[in-house]
């Protein structure tokens, strides 16, 4: 939260810049991306066009809001498939319309293929001044269920050239519980990670999302579905590795050298506002969600003739900000206050929650998740959001 | 001679029905009876006019019998009354069927020519031959290319003792034999020969509540007769009623001025529940009555209980509300409140068998708007203690603890038709539900009868089923209740983390403990989401363990990705959860979804 000039507190405004590009479609990937051959012709070269003119758009939308932006967060797709300078533009164009804060953080994810000295100055150029590389893992056997095209020395080289390059906020994205993986290969996954140096470290367990390549080799048998268990297992790890090397964790998948962590991530578990811009991207301001069409020729079009991109929205009410605020409040190790609970029954709720070892207190009113709470935050979740039931069983 | 209702001659009246198996014609040769005496106009005629009921019409059976008469001109250019007394069609209905029969001085027994005779048909073919019923033996469907018209006219002439060319052979489909079949009828079937100025006694052979006229009662005149706004009595409660409408039903109802000896009909009370006016009872005039009932009357007792349980439990009022309806308009209905800790607040039920418990859930939840749990089927057990006391038990959490002398379960005389080459499985089935064979008669050269006597307890769950598919589907089974024996049963309780789920406990055969213990434990395994913690199951006898199953703590269910694009398709996710934890039940500490119990009751593959 920040103070404005009138001295209301309102929360960040922040902005999200999708990328719908990628060289070629990884078989896990359920993320809204094309690969070459899917869009329409020259709709790439039209990107930088329209999002910058839906940066203007967003503008003309807010024509009085007094907040510079803390932070742009460029995703993808494979955002360093285009030109960084396309990049450049986009984040030129929100400082112009918007301004930044002075620590306005902006990241750029990208593939450890992709990265060279020459992106990596351009990047720097255009602004960025945090990385988030696309590792998964340093088992050969692993990115290839993962169809990752990088080696496992791709990462650690990417990591280092950022370091050379001046990044100093580097980020590793981690995959645990691919088929294939063993205990002793996430470990080795993770110490590589550990040991290059970087300050800031996403895990996530491998899910088999509905309509992949993944879910189809699962579906006849090829591949072994990844198992809970295990995955708990390759968390509990992670966890202890991380913490050990300095960076414990922040988020229930991310960790970080305390002052390294995400700032624009945090910043969605937290209720701050953003704009999306992007086909697909998805938008929260003041209570209201909306998300664009999700073809990149289908929100050129809408872009460029001055229409409104967008393909649903939704305005959320009492309930269901509360159900949110508890969900991703819960999700970070600053802690939620169980104030945002609703009933009688909610000390009693969160009593009985840290009785059985779920939650465990944070600071004054505050409490978190302990690590066998951060696994089952979802049944945490469903406790809190029902405080009498639990206040008449627990 | 007068065919008017109401002073009809006895010597014109012609009262039968028609025996026969589901699916065999009976419901199609009645609307060709209608169609041929010019009752129903060809405009009129609903297919299946007799059967009223939706759920009879689909599943072609008929549940409640009803009475038709039929004027119908003969040869001999007299004009009879034929009264078509229809029957139900199922084992659970036999006393019913007996008191159908016992209004009839004949009956068709008609026969699928493709198929040939069917256990329950034989079964209520001796029971119109104990009433000295005259039988007019028919074999249907002869225009059906898989008709085998002189095999089965010879099975029947031998199980009835004609010859084989007395067999008629009809289409009910085509309407070939048809008037053949009614001629026979008028020259067969003997006229009804009560004493038409002897005190009244009619017979009630059927029951049935309208919602706009309240019960209407189907009687047959035997002797005397009843007049419009007479006073009449219920001969076995003594209880007495105006008689405000006398009427016929031909095939609508036609109001009359009275009903006289031999007539079929029906008549109102205006009472409003059909236990006031029971299958088998006699009425009399209240004045100068029958001074002695006609024979035959029962108290309807039930043979089988289960507890119905809302599974949304605010529904509770609306099953109470729905049963007291239900309850007008059947007589055999019993039910009280039951709470169980697994299922909430519903009602144990008491019904004639499993085809009347069927029949009850499914109205309840297609008329009434219910969604229910059935808790399996039990049986009525004697328990006797060694300080002599005595339980009767009929829902497996009430059986008693400590020292028991004996118990007693009821048993039934089964017959089972079918094909002889299916011998050795029936055999093997019945033996391995502790059946007793009690002897077996070739029908014909490939069609065998076997007699057993069974536990009931063995046949309300899943018997007619095993047996339909060890004979791939050619077995026909009717039974009938044959008192008790003493047997070595117990209780077998399934524990959830050290709590008892009453809706899984079961009576069963000592030998036949440990399997439903391993196969109920198994079944929850796989049916119980993992929980926080690890939870045992166990099934027991008593506190003797018998066996055991571990359903493993889960140790992660969180999805691990949660950014600006995913937090509405989440928290949707959530709201699902959370929506999804109404419909657990907690047993002690352990959620078990609601769908649990219904899979784990519904299915007994554990035999």
């Amino acid at each position: 939260m920040r103070q404005d000039r009138r001295g209301t507190s309102r929360p960040a405004l922040r902005f999200y810049v999708h990328v719908p590009y990628c060289a070629a479609r990884c078989g896990y990937c359920d993320f809204n991306t094309y690969v070459p051959g899917e869009q329409g012709r020259g709709s790439r070269s039209q990107w930088r066009d329209a999002a910058v003119a839906e940066v203007a758009a967003a503008r003309a939308a807010l024509p009085v809001d007094p907040r510079p932006v803390a932070s742009v967060f460029v995703g993808g797709g494979t955002p360093t498939l285009l030109p960084a300078a396309d990049l450049g533009a986009v984040v030129a164009r929100i400082a112009e319309e918007f301004g930044l804060t002075a620590d306005a953080e902006v990241t750029v994810e990208a593939n450890p293929e992709n990265i060279t000295p020459r992106l990596l100055d351009d990047l720097l150029t255009a602004g960025v001044n945090r990385l988030s590389i696309g590792m998964q893992s340093a088992d050969p056997a692993v990115l290839a269920v993962l169809d990752r095209r990088h080696q496992r020395d791709g990462a650690v080289r990417a990591a280092r050239l950022a370091a050379l390059a001046g990044f100093d906020r580097v980020s590793l994205d981690l995959i645990y519980g691919t088929p294939g993986e063993t205990d002793a290969s996430w470990r080795d996954t993770v110490r590589t990670a550990i040991d290059t140096g970087v300050t800031h470290v996403s895990a996530y367990a491998l899910k088999v999302e509905p309509g992949t390549a993944l879910a189809r080799q699962v579906a006849a048998g090829h591949v072994a579905p990844p198992d809970d268990d295990e995955a708990a297992s390759r968390y509990e790890a992670a966890d202890d590795m991380l913490t050990a090397a300095g960076l414990p964790w922040y988020e229930i998948s991310n960790w970080a050298v305390p002052g390294h962590e995400c700032r624009h991530n945090v910043g969605y578990w937290s209720g701050d506002d953003w704009w999306g811009v992007g086909p697909g991207a998805h938008s929260h301001l003041a209570g209201v969600r909306w998300w664009n069409v999700r073809h990149p020729t289908r929100w050129t079009a809408a872009v460029s003739g001055g229409e409104d991109p967008r393909e649903g929205q939704e305005v959320l009410d009492a309930d269901q900000r509360r159900t949110e605020q508890v969900m991703l409040g819960v999700r970070l190790a600053a802690g939620f206050d169980p104030d945002v609970l609703v009933g009688p029954g909610r000390r009693r709720t969160v009593a009985a929650l840290a009785r059985r070892g779920l939650l465990e207190p944070a600071g004054e009113r505050e409490w978190r998740l302990t690590r066998r709470g951060r696994l089952l935050a979802d049944a945490v979740t469903v406790e809190l959001l029902q405080p009498v039931r639990s206040a008449a069983t627990g | 001679m007068t065919t008017t209702p109401g002073s009809t001659d006895q010597s014109l009246i012609r009262n039968f029905c028609i025996i026969a198996h589901i699916d065999h014609g009976k419901s199609t040769l009645a609307d060709r009876m209608l169609q041929a005496t010019d009752l129903v106009s060809d405009r009129e005629m609903r297919a299946q006019y007799l059967d009223r009921m939706d759920i009879e019409r689909e599943r072609g059976i008929t549940i409640k019998s009803q009475a038709v008469r039929l004027p119908y001109r003969a040869v001999d250019g007299r004009t009879y009354v034929l009264n078509l007394i229809d029957t139900p069609g199922h084992v659970d209905f036999t006393y019913e069927v007996s008191r159908s029969l016992a209004a009839c001085e004949g009956a068709v027994l008609l026969v699928d020519a493709a198929q040939g005779i069917e256990a329950q048909t034989l079964a209520n073919l001796y029971l119109a031959l104990e009433n000295d019923l005259q039988i007019i033996p028919v074999l249907n469907k002869i225009d059906l290319p898989a008709a085998q018209p002189d095999k089965y006219a010879a099975e029947l002439a031998h199980i009835i003792g004609c010859s084989p060319d007395d067999v008629l052979r009809v289409s009910a489909k085509t309407g070939a034999g048809v008037a053949e079949l009614l001629e026979q009828i008028v020259a067969d079937i003997p006229p009804p020969t009560g004493d038409p100025d002897a005190p009244a006694r009619a017979l009630i052979f059927d029951s049935v509540y309208d919602t706009y006229r309240g019960v209407v009662t189907y009687v047959r005149m035997v002797d005397g007769s009843l007049d419009h706004r007479q006073r009449i009595e219920m001969m076995s409660t003594g209880a007495t009623h105006e008689a405000l409408e006398v009427g016929v039903i031909s095939p609508e109802p036609v109001p009359g001025d009275a009903l006289a000896a031999g007539e079929v009909g029906y008549l109102i009370t205006g009472v409003k529940d059909v236990r006031q006016s029971r299958v088998g009872d006699t009425v009399t005039t209240a004045a100068a009555g029958a001074a002695e009932a006609l024979g035959g009357y029962q108290d309807p007792k039930p043979m089988v209980y289960s507890g119905l349980f809302p599974i949304d439990g605010s529904d509770y009022p609306v099953l109470r509300d729905a049963l007291d309806k239900l309850k007008l308009n059947d007589a055999a209905l019993v039910y009280e409140p039951e709470t169980s800790t697994a299922l909430g607040f519903g009602f144990r039920c008491g019904f004639l068998g499993l085809l009347h418990l069927e029949i009850v859930r499914e109205r309840l939840e297609r008329e009434f708007g219910l969604d229910l749990i059935s808790t399996a089927p039990s049986v009525v057990y004697r328990v006797g203690m060694e300080d002599g006391t005595e339980h009767v038990v009929t829902n497996p959490s009430e059986f008693p603890d400590g020292k028991i002398a004996e118990v007693n379960e009821p048993i039934v005389r089964a017959t089972v038709i079918a094909p002889s080459d299916y011998v050795g499985a029936i055999m093997e089935l019945c033996q391995s539900r502790r059946g007793t064979l009690l002897g077996m008669d070739y029908l014909s050269s490939d069609r065998v009868e076997l007699r057993y006597t069974l536990p009931l307890a063995e046949i309300v769950f899943d018997f007619f089923d095993a047996l339909k598919s060890r004979t791939r589907g050619y077995a026909s089974l009717d039974y009938e209740p044959a008192g008790e024996q003493v047997a070595d049963l117990v209780k077998v309780d399934i524990l959830l983390h050290g709590d008892a789920v009453d809706a899984f406990s079961a009576i069963v055969h000592r030998d036949r403990a440990y399997s439903y213990g391993v196969a109920m434990a198994g079944k929850l395994k796989e049916l119980i989401p993992r929980q926080q913690f690890e939870v045992p199951i166990q099934a027991a006898i008593g506190s003797r363990v018998i066996a055991r199953e571990n359903i493993r703590a889960i140790r992660k269910d969180v999805l691990a990705k949660c950014y600006g694009g995913d937090i509405s398709r989440k928290r949707k996710l959530l709201e699902k959860q959370k929506e999804g934890k109404k419909r657990m039940k907690m047993v002690g500490s352990v959620e078990v979804p609601q769908e649990a119990f219904i899979a784990a009751l519904s299915t007994e593959s554990d035999r």
